[in-house]
């Protein structure tokens, strides 16, 4: 446990970058983005100002940006960009080429909807439709998760076992550019959490002569892919074995998923990012009028954390999803199809009611989350096992 | 438990430091120990245009992160918007308003027929110019909220508002919260 915490107000944005700070990246290669912008203009302050030893390197596309970060990554640098949206999409093609030479690349992502039309608000879709990359893939809720994820990324990252790159989501405006408070990490403490020593091997070297990016058809290219399923299959402990490490270091709990008063729950919000807060929130007002029901936020998206959500959601009788992301012509919502493959044929498994909300920034009010509460009983009560919605629009 | 929770809005123009307002308003009560919420409207912003800023503040933890529709508490930076913009809409009943007005308390009432609120005004933009030498009345308002709310002590704005504005306009910054604080009827 950490002694006296220090706290200070931050919005996300500035969180990110106040962490980033700490951690002191070899390069920083971004092109900014709203509303992840002032992440990079923070950072670019602490550059001109002689507070980090970063290369900072302004590039002229996210596709550069994420090219420039690969090419840093694989001489051994530690590497930290952020991005949103657009930005993401663009960056796509290179995120492949980020995980399948094994980058340890820490990616901040201000979650925003995609045009068109143009929408500069928040939604997560731009971070969940990466989900195949072979990227760790995180989400925060507040401007104090945005800042540990941002320092225990790079560890989760970087372990040996791992080797990949990760990302994590923070919601555009809501998070990224609300004032919160934070309780602050010491230089100190974030340099004994991630060590500066790391593994080079199969890193760009004067001595030993290597080639990245070659061709590779059918002979390897698939036990490569494979390699990539093995490691993220182990980033699953790595990342419990890192948030537990850190809360440690923090006093903050931290853990892949978080459970709020599902102990004797016998229904559950399904939720992740800003929006969990809300849940928990609706949680508590329904818990004062004698509902049973509790709250379950996933933090880790992948590798997807099926065991510890099957565990948590054994018993309870139906799970409204509140998913901030746009899906068309899929079986469920984004994140419902994840749960509902990680517990078909599961004993004790609820029935999973999709909800697709607050797009491009439409909030989703906390009544209007108790209505979703009464839906998914009523869709409980009638013998539905699964649902998917629509809500907060106009008809 | 359910946190108690206060929602301010603020009303001002682009330009005029709304979105300072509500930083330095959350930044104090963070001081204090408290928790906050503090955000821009994210709209297009143009100078003049009329702008909101939040902050929502609770002695206690809180989750819940959704725009602010019916706060307790509006500040009105600028008086011309009484004429453009319904700036006690969503406004809790017997919450508190607090306005930049340099008439009569009589003739401001008139703007907040059938609002169930205690209304305040002091002349912001007097002793913003005088003091600072400019018409930026957003801190000043604040000196007036804290009076007639107690949401946070004015030795904590004054701390935020001296730890952002270095020097002199800090100093000219101080005197003119301290005279609205005065000031408020």
């Amino acid at each position: 446990m950490s002694g006296i915490r220090e706290v200070k107000g931050m919005t996300g944005d500035e969180a990110v970058a106040n962490a980033a700070k700490l951690v002191n990246p070899d390069v920083v290669a971004a092109y900014p983005i709203t509303p992840q912008t002032i992440i990079v203009e923070r950072y670019s302050d602490f550059v001109n100002n002689g507070e980090v030893d970063t290369s900072f390197i302004s590039v002229e596309s996210e596709h550069s940006a994420m090219s420039a970060c690969v090419g840093a990554s694989l001489t051994g640098a530690r590497v930290f960009t952020a991005t949103a949206s657009a930005g993401l999409a663009l960056m796509y093609e290179i995120l492949y080429v980020a995980s399948g030479m094994r980058c340890p690349i820490v990616l901040a992502v201000a979650n925003r909807a995609f045009s068109a039309p143009i929408n500069i608000h928040g939604e997560c879709t731009d971070q969940l439709v990466c989900r195949d990359a072979s990227w760790v893939s995180l989400f925060g809720e507040s401007a104090q998760e945005a800042y540990d994820e941002t320092i225990l990324s790079f560890k989760i990252a970087e372990h040996p076992d791992v080797m990949l790159p990760a990302m994590f989501g923070i919601e555009g405006f809501i998070v990224t550019h609300a004032l919160e408070r934070v309780e602050t990490l010491s230089k100190q403490q974030v340099e004994d959490f991630l060590p500066e020593s790391r593994s080079l091997k199969y890193r760009f070297n004067p001595d030993d002569k290597m080639t990245f990016g070659s061709l590779v058809l059918q002979d390897y290219y698939m036990e490569i892919k494979r390699q990539q399923e093995e490691a993220i299959q182990r980033a699953y402990q790595v990342t419990k074995d890192v948030m537990a490490e850190f809360s440690e270091m923090s006093g903050r709990k931290m853990e892949v998923i978080e459970e709020y008063k599902l102990e004797d729950a016998e229904y559950a919000f399904v939720s992740y990012g800003a929006t969990a807060g809300n849940a928990k929130a609706v949680v508590d007002r329904l818990r004062e009028k004698g509902e049973k029901v509790g709250a379950l936020k996933i933090r880790l998206y992948r590798p997807f954390p099926s065991l510890d959500i099957h565990e948590a959601l054994s018993g309870i009788k139906a799970v409204s999803i509140l998913d901030r992301s746009a899906t068309f012509g899929s079986p469920g919502t984004i994140v419902q199809t994840d749960l509902a493959s990680a517990l078909y044929g599961k004993e004790n498994v609820p029935s999973l009611h999709g909800y697709i909300n607050g797009l491009g920034g439409r909030v989703l009010t906390l009544p209007e989350i108790e209505e979703i509460f009464e839906k998914t009983k009523d869709y409980h009560d009638i013998g539905m096992t699964t649902t998917t919605d629509w809500v907060g629009y106009r008809k | 438990m359910v946190a108690e929770i206060t929602d301010i809005r603020i009303n001002g123009r682009g330009g005029q430091g709304a979105v300072t307002a509500s930083r330095l308003l959350a930044e104090a009560a963070i001081l204090e120990g408290q928790y906050v919420h503090a955000f821009p409207n994210f709209g297009p912003e143009r100078a003049g245009a009329p702008v909101t800023s939040y902050a929502r503040i609770s002695p206690e933890p809180f989750t819940e992160k959704t725009e602010v529709y019916e706060p307790h508490i509006v500040v009105v930076i600028d008086p011309t918007l009484l004429d453009d913009v319904p700036v006690a809409k969503g406004l809790k009943d017997g919450g508190t308003i607090v306005v930049n007005y340099d008439g009569m308390k009589d003739n401001l009432v008139k703007f907040f027929e059938g609002v169930h609120a205690n209304i305040y005004k002091v002349n912001g933009s007097k002793i913003a110019t005088e003091e600072i030498g400019r018409n930026v009345p957003n801190l000043v308002m604040l000196g007036a909220l804290i009076k007639v709310t107690n949401i946070v002590k004015l030795e904590s704005l004054v701390k935020v508002t001296l730890n952002r504005f270095r020097g002199v306009l800090g100093e000219k910054n101080e005197v003119a919260i301290n005279r609205a604080f005065g000031e408020v009827e």
